[in-house]
């Protein structure tokens, strides 16, 4: 529909539109962003970003990847000029070559014009929709908002007639109807398009993609990056892309640019960064990345499923067996009996995306959730609903690590008396050997006794849900319910709790049911795959088989939808 | 689905009035004191005061005598005040409007300059300016409200300037608005004591949205600031406000009791004070009454307010 791109009225910054564009920077004529040795520092003048130089080309896409804290984001936002509370601009400069149009340096600009630049010439695609659209405002009014803040076209019409365009061109409808809708009458997918509409309404140069999937499920995510693909080579905009998915440049970008803390490690186009990597640190970011294949090793050995772990003796009642678990609440069906099995030793992937009841569940299976019918058996023993109703032995039996380390470790204490917690519930072990037990399992999760006396608080993400799974460990588990326990981490951090995990299961015989929507990680955990889609298990087997042969539609469809490097 | 929400608080609403004229009426049973004798004075004969209780229904047990109470409220008739010798409704009449005008009064001033001081405060946060109206806030907070209005009759009325009257003078029977200066006074003391707290709460709930994501995505669009802030930043700070506003206007009503009688305000205030001197029992019910009413009025009208302003309560089941 908006195969070239109208210069938009009232637009360009500058007055001299009318003639041709100017030559652009020394180093090729369709560079549209440069960022040159660029220096952020915190107000307490430690610097952040030490000095980044960086070019965006018309057309382009750059994906600039790091993990978390490397200072991608805080680069992403200088160049619409914007620092979040705390950060300051301290070197260095943005310039932008806007279509007919004079050059900008971002750094000169006053308030107004730097307001003027946003939303206009330099548009920003936010990590997570469901955040950064304003609940109390129609979808279609923000959409509008950007067209009337920057006066575009001569009349309401027009843009109301902009806003249809731009809400076709990214795949959603365009009646009246739907720009009156709140956002939370929207699915995540719909509400990212939203922000990606708002992105191309005023036919930008330059876009900044931050993280713009990173809470979608695959699916989702395969549409989204599809639109955005579309909507950058129809709009020949400069785009960048902040992410911590490799896979998701590998699909997506035509250069890429690594961060280490906040300095640039290595730049260059796709195919050769993340084939003939230079720079140590993006060969162990890539060594880090789960594939589907599960030919690498991710944290440590690879995974090797030893056929002689299943079970000797078939007639006997596997360790943890549910039968037939439903649960709704009101109309909503979230489980729509569930049978599963486990046996000791075994690691079963339970995986769907966010609302298709996986967490609900596990929970189901901890007892955190009882008003479930159906049943949940420890070997063969059914175990009653509630937590509450189980014996000690049998709660210690099943323990649970929770997805998020930064909320599940009480702050204002110790890992040590975290960890002592569950053992004076318990009652196992005699008070005196109880701070030996918990050592043990610090050892166990390779965090070492000297991690006893400190506080969550002082810990990296890793090291916080290494803890985590330590408290799980200290009452012996036989089963340990994972619940999406690496998707708050880093891809190297994520790795080596995987590699953990693996040790665990070997050492200990631990069974586990890891809950995921990560399906990369499948070959590198589990034994046994169950895809779970709106509260059915709708593929359950080997993993192996589930990959070769997937039987139903939304397994295929999972399948097919996973960028890969 | 608004409607069936707001009837379900209205019905609610009910049910709470009607607790508390269960306990009024119990605590009012405590009070000491003969009615029909304290009417008829010390030298009534036994036969006139059995009369009069017949006629007030006082030789009937509490539980009757309850019913006909809360009957004769659903119909108006608060009853007989024994010192003035007169219907409550026509005592009490004239003295509600002057409460209601005092209390209207007190909020349209500490309502607005409480949400814009908050706002002022919460966008220069850290700044000197935002400690200073921290500091003025608290100060204010943590006076009781017979201090501040002590302060401003000696800073307005008698030692300081003498600009303003430090008591009512309207003769009873005449509306006290009639004379705007007697007003100043008193409505100042009741908003300088409610505005702190909304402010307070403008302020911590503007920070806790300025710092939402959508804030900084409207900024990134290029909105302007003060678009920013009163098309993306206020609506939602409106619900959570709307209670404190709730909860101090609803003081208000209490809280003229001693406001009123500081500055001699021919109010419900001194209406109480006086009832309770005379062990005037039907005034005490009545006036203890209309003050629940005003707290289940004002907090049901902050639900509403909160409903409307959040789109997904609003659209719910639309």
């Amino acid at each position: 529909m908006t195969t070239a791109p109208p210069a938009a009225p009232g637009a360009a910054p500058a007055p001299g539109a009318a003639q041709p564009a100017p030559a652009g920077p020394a180093d090729g004529a369709d560079v549209v962003l440069r960022i040159d040795d660029l220096r952020i520092a915190t107000t307490g003048d430690a610097e952040i970003l030490h000095g980044i130089s960086l070019s965006l080309r018309r057309g382009q896409l750059l994906g600039l990847v790091g993990e978390s804290g490397s200072g991608k984001t805080t680069a992403g936002l200088a160049c619409l000029g914007h620092f979040r509370a705390g950060l300051k601009h301290t070197g260095g400069s943005v310039t932008i070559w806007p279509r007919g149009g004079e050059r900008i340096v971002v750094q000169e600009l006053g308030e107004d014009a730097l307001r003027q630049l946003r939303g206009a010439r330099v548009a920003y695609i936010p990590q997570d929709p469901a955040l950064s659209l304003n609940p109390a405002m129609r979808v279609g009014e923000q959409i509008r908002e950007v067209l009337d803040v920057h006066r575009w076209g001569d009349s309401d019409a027009a843009r109301e007639a902009r806003v249809a365009e731009v809400l076709a061109d990214v795949g959603l409808p365009s009646d009246r109807d739907y720009r009156r809708r709140w956002p939370h009458q929207l699915s995540g997918g719909q509400q990212q398009r939203i922000g990606i509409a708002m992105a191309f309404a005023m036919f930008p140069d330059v876009l900044i993609l931050d993280e713009p999937t990173t809470g979608l499920d695959v699916s989702t995510q395969a549409h989204v990056l599809d639109t955005i693909r579309d909507m950058t080579r129809r709009n020949d905009v400069a785009g960048l892309y902040i992410t911590h998915d490799l896979a998701v440049v590998a699909e997506l970008a035509d250069r890429v640019a690594v961060m280490l803390r906040g300095m640039l490690v290595e730049e260059g186009p796709v195919e050769r960064v993340l084939h003939h990597p230079e720079h140590d640190y993006t060969k162990r970011l890539l060594e880090a990345v789960p594939d589907l294949a599960g030919r690498k090793a991710i944290g440590g050995d690879p995974y090797r499923d030893s056929p002689a772990r299943i079970a000797d003796d078939a007639t006997a009642p596997p360790l943890l067996a549910a039968r037939n678990i439903r649960l709704s609440y009101g109309e909503a069906q979230i489980l729509d009996g569930i049978d599963l099995t486990l046996e000791p030793g075994e690691c079963t992937m339970l995986l769907g995306e966010s609302g298709s009841g996986k967490t609900t569940l596990s929970r189901c299976v901890a007892g955190l959730i009882d008003d479930y019918t159906g049943t949940v058996a420890l070997e063969s023993a059914q175990l009653a609903p509630s937590t509450r109703k189980r014996t000690a032995e049998q709660r210690s039996a099943i323990q649970y690590v929770f997805q998020s380390p930064f909320s599940s470790l009480n702050p204002r204490r110790t890992i040590g008396e975290s960890l002592t917690v569950p053992l004076e519930t318990s009652q196992r072990v005699p008070k005196a050997r109880r701070r030996r037990v918990v050592e043990e399992a610090l050892d166990a999760v390779r965090l070492g006794r000297s991690f006893f006396d400190r506080r969550p608080g002082d810990l990296s993400g890793g090291e916080r849900q290494r803890a985590a799974i330590a408290r799980a460990l200290v009452n012996s588990p036989r089963v340990l319910v994972c619940d999406e326990v690496t998707s708050a981490l880093d891809v190297s951090v994520q790795a080596s709790i995987i590699g953990l995990l693996r040790r665990l299961r070997e050492e200990n015989g631990l069974a586990m049911l890891f809950v995921t929507h990560n399906i990369t990680l499948a070959r590198h955990i589990a034994d046994n795959l169950a895809i779970l889609n709106r509260g059915r298990i709708v593929d359950y087997g080997p993993v192996d088989d589930v990959f070769a042969h997937p039987t139903h539609a939304y397994t295929k469809a999972l399948l097919a939808d996973i960028p890969t490097l | 689905m608004i409607a069936k929400l707001i009837a379900k608080r209205l019905a609610v609403s009910v049910l709470i009035l009607l607790a508390v004229s269960v306990i009024v009426f119990a605590a009012t049973l405590l009070l000491p004191g003969d009615p029909a004798r304290a009417i008829l004075g010390q030298q009534a004969t036994p036969e006139r005061i059995a009369a009069l209780n017949e006629q007030m229904h006082l030789d009937q047990p509490p539980v009757v005598r309850y019913f006909l109470w809360l009957g004769g409220l659903f119909t108006g008739d608060f009853g007989l005040s024994t010192s003035a010798n007169a219907p409550v409704a026509v005592l009490l009449g004239e003295r509600l409007g002057n409460s209601l005008v005092l209390m209207a009064l007190a909020a349209l001033i500490s309502v607005p300059v409480g949400i814009a001081v908050g706002i002022f405060s919460a966008l220069h946060r850290g700044r000197r300016s935002d400690s200073a109206v921290t500091w003025v806030t608290l100060a204010l907070a943590a006076l009781p409200e017979f201090v501040i209005g002590i302060g401003l009759i000696t800073l307005f009325a008698t030692s300081v300037l003498k600009i303003l009257p430090a008591v009512t003078m309207s003769p009873p029977g005449q509306p006290v608005w009639l004379i705007p200066s007697q007003l100043v006074l008193p409505t100042l003391t009741l908003a300088l004591v409610v505005a702190p707290y909304i402010a307070r709460m403008m302020r911590a709930t503007m920070i806790e949205v300025l710092d939402s994501g959508y804030i900084e995505m409207a900024r990134l669009k290029g909105v302007p600031e003060r678009r920013v802030i009163f098309r993306h930043a206020l609506p939602h700070a409106i619900g959570p406000v709307a209670q404190v506003v709730a909860i101090q206007l609803a003081w208000l009503a209490g809280g003229v009791v001693v406001v009123e009688f500081l500055f001699r305000f021919p109010g419900m205030g001194q209406a109480l004070i006086d009832a309770v001197n005379y062990r005037d029992v039907a005034v005490v019910q009545a006036v203890s009454m209309i003050v629940a009413a005003v707290y289940i009025v004002v907090n049901l009208a902050a639900d509403i307010i909160g409903i409307m302003a959040d789109p997904k309560l609003r659209s719910a089941a639309a």
